[in-house]
């Protein structure tokens, strides 16, 4: 395998991974607060449809992209009255509102746009252009160095490097800040929290809108950053691919980083089978490689390499008094 | 009489009058939804031109799962819709249940056989057709690569990437196909993002025309080749005015015919093995103001001659479904 093509997989990686890793810390901000979300993959594909619907009418992909982040507020906001308010079973609210997203964005667009469904080819400032970062091109004589940092680390859409940024503003909050530590704590030990007089629903309900947020950008990324448009279904199970990273990280934002990046290498390999004969000499059947993150995520689970433990509250509705 | 009775009584009339009306033609969509651009929505332009025509009305439901493929199917033949139309090979084995039991409904199943005597077949050469385009690909080709990107990997799709093969290497014996597949499960009809992956790790294994036979992944296959600047073949449905002048052509499957005429025939239609080719015209290439600068006399004169001998039987494209190999591709 040559450097050209090593870059070539690498890039196509970081690709894949972005989207996986948006909705993997959503879920992060989530269930660290004792909500499990399931409902990641609905949300990502409200935000989808949304986005790519109104940057075709507006001719403006920041207006689409805040509309794709209003999409899946919205869901996020159901969740949070089915799970929070009204302490209903939140795997059931997760189910309901990936049901939810699959029929109610096919019908409205087909009922706004009557293309079957699909919204629209985005063209020209209604879809995120790849940004050149500075000196790419003056450093690309530099040999290794340079072309990593023209074809690898520029030349992504914007929303690639706010998922990257994302991580360190992530652990940031969740271990520096005392939002962080009281968010953490209800998702351990909701009564503590009470008692200290910090509100247990209001820290649950700004988690779950940080996970809407974040889903949100996942979401509008894959309409309008990977591809220019929506089509139904497209989310095509990443939601719970990065479940499965959410999982394989043990609920950690760097750990997220390096599982999503894992899990994305796996996809991006999974287009080149020639890649894995030059290298290994067999030919390995690329549904393997499909499957391979939630192998992993198995294993992971049942603790044969270290031990993933949740938020010990997760799942719980909190009750005052019983 | 309370007011839950009034409501089971109406909705018994309700049903009873549906039982009672005319048989109306009736068609099943699969998986990929109605609107798919691509094999489904070529069924539904089918069907609805049947109406237009006729202005009578037909019935219609789009599958949400694989559960509900018998249940539909009874439901339309209980309620009387005669023919009932399927488009798609996975209903071969409800329809194989359900047919027994309604012998005075005529089905019609699309890209599969069932054999009994009220059920007509239709199958389409779809290598032929692949054959022409995939000729077309490598005339186009400047790098002496072309690609090949499926939907879900079964073997009516491996026939689609058999005959295109088979056609590039007519016209070039020395060119290289890429292949690649887009899962195993029924989400890769519907993955975009996935398809504009493989459009680019094809074009950097060097591939210049991508053919896609990948239902609504197609969608996301078309527009990364049209945003790379390398040319890009549609399936099933006419795509070239999805990216007017980056759309070499689109591989014709007239599935419309098929519905058409089976709600044409009406009730009673006739029965068996139904055989839609270059012959009668159930597959080709398409050629319109979106494409017409990117395809050279040439290139015309050449597919076209190749019809021909298709047609007269001096070339024979083969099947891969007639003994799941290829000579031109190894998966």
């Amino acid at each position: 395998m040559d450097f050209v093509t090593l870059l070539q997989i690498l890039d196509s990686t970081l690709r894949l991974a972005t989207p996986l890793l948006l909705a993997c810390l959503a879920g992060l901000f989530s269930e660290r607060a004792g909500i499990f979300d399931i409902g990641l993959e609905g949300k990502m594909l409200a935000a989808a449809f949304l986005s790519a619907a109104v940057a075709a009418v507006s001719g403006n992909v920041w207006v689409g992209l805040l509309a794709g982040i209003a999409a899946s507020m919205a869901l996020s906001i159901i969740h949070g009255l089915a799970s929070i308010t009204f302490r209903g079973n939140q795997l059931i609210s997760g189910v309901a509102i990936n049901f939810l997203a699959a029929g109610i964005t096919v019908l409205v667009s087909q009922s706004w746009f009557k293309q079957g469904g699909r919204t629209p080819s985005l063209e020209g400032p209604a879809r995120f252009e790849s940004w050149t970062l500075p000196l790419a091109n003056t450093l690309e004589p530099i040999p290794i160095l340079g072309p990593i940092y023209k074809e690898l680390i520029s030349g992504h859409t914007p929303l690639v490097y706010v998922a990257l940024l994302a991580v360190p503003f992530t652990w940031y909050v969740l271990f520096r800040t005392r939002f962080g530590l009281r968010l953490r704590a209800v998702g351990e030990n909701p009564a503590a929290v009470d008692t200290a007089g910090v509100s247990v629903v209001g820290l649950r309900y700004a988690a779950v809108a940080i996970c809407g947020v974040l889903c949100g950008i996942a979401g509008a990324y894959l309409a309008t950053g990977l591809q220019a448009g929506f089509v139904k279904d497209m989310s095509a199970g990443r939601g719970f691919i990065a479940l499965a990273a959410l999982i394989f990280a043990k609920w950690r934002p760097w750990y997220a980083l390096w599982a999503c990046l894992l899990f994305g290498l796996f996809s991006a390999i999974e287009t080149r089978p020639d890649v894995i004969e030059a290298l290994i000499g067999v030919k390995v059947q690329v549904q393997l490689l499909g499957a391979l993150p939630y192998i992993m995520t198995v294993v992971i689970l049942a603790g044969f390499v270290g031990k993933a433990i949740p938020p010990r509250a997760g799942g719980e509705p909190y009750v005052k008094e019983r | 009489m309370t007011l839950m009775q009034k409501f089971l009584g109406a909705a018994a009339g309700l049903a009873l009058s549906a039982g009672a009306a005319a048989a109306e033609p009736a068609i099943i969509f699969d998986l990929g939804g109605k609107f798919d651009k691509s094999f489904n929505e070529a069924a539904y332009n089918g069907a609805t031109r049947w109406a237009e025509e006729t202005g009578e009305q037909f019935r219609e439901i789009e599958l949400q799962s694989d559960a509900q493929r018998e249940q539909a199917l009874r439901r339309f033949a209980e309620a009387g819709a005669n023919p009932i139309v399927m488009a798609g090979f996975a209903f071969a084995s409800a329809l194989g249940e359900v047919a027994g039991d309604y012998p005075d409904t005529s089905f019609v199943i699309i890209d599969m056989v069932v054999d009994a005597p009220n059920v007509r077949s239709v199958v389409f050469n779809e290598h032929e057709g692949s054959y022409l385009v995939g000729k077309m690909a490598a005339m186009a080709s400047e790098s002496n690569t072309v690609g090949f990107i499926g939907g879900m990997d079964i073997p009516l799709i491996r026939k689609f990437a058999c005959g295109y093969a088979q056609g590039v290497k007519a016209a070039n014996p020395d060119a290289t196909v890429v292949a690649n597949m887009t899962g195993t499960t029924p989400a890769a009809w519907n993955d975009p993002v996935k398809g504009g992956e493989l459009t680019r790790a094809q074009i950097s294994q060097g591939a210049d025309v991508v053919y896609a036979a990948a239902g609504g992944t197609g969608v996301g296959v078309l527009q990364t080749a049209a945003d790379e600047g390398i040319l890009s073949i549609g399936v099933d449905s006419n795509q070239n005015y999805l990216h007017p002048g980056k759309v070499l052509t689109s591989m014709m499957k007239r599935v419309d015919n098929a519905v058409y005429n089976a709600f044409k025939d009406g009730p009673g239609l006739s029965t068996g093995f139904n055989v839609m080719g270059l012959a009668n015209e159930g597959v080709g290439y398409a050629l319109d103001e979106n494409n017409a600068a990117l395809v050279s006399d040439e290139m015309k004169a050449a597919v076209d001659d190749a019809a021909q001998k298709i047609i007269s039987g001096e070339i024979t494209v083969h099947d891969y479904m007639s003994d799941e190999s290829c000579p031109a591709l190894s998966f």
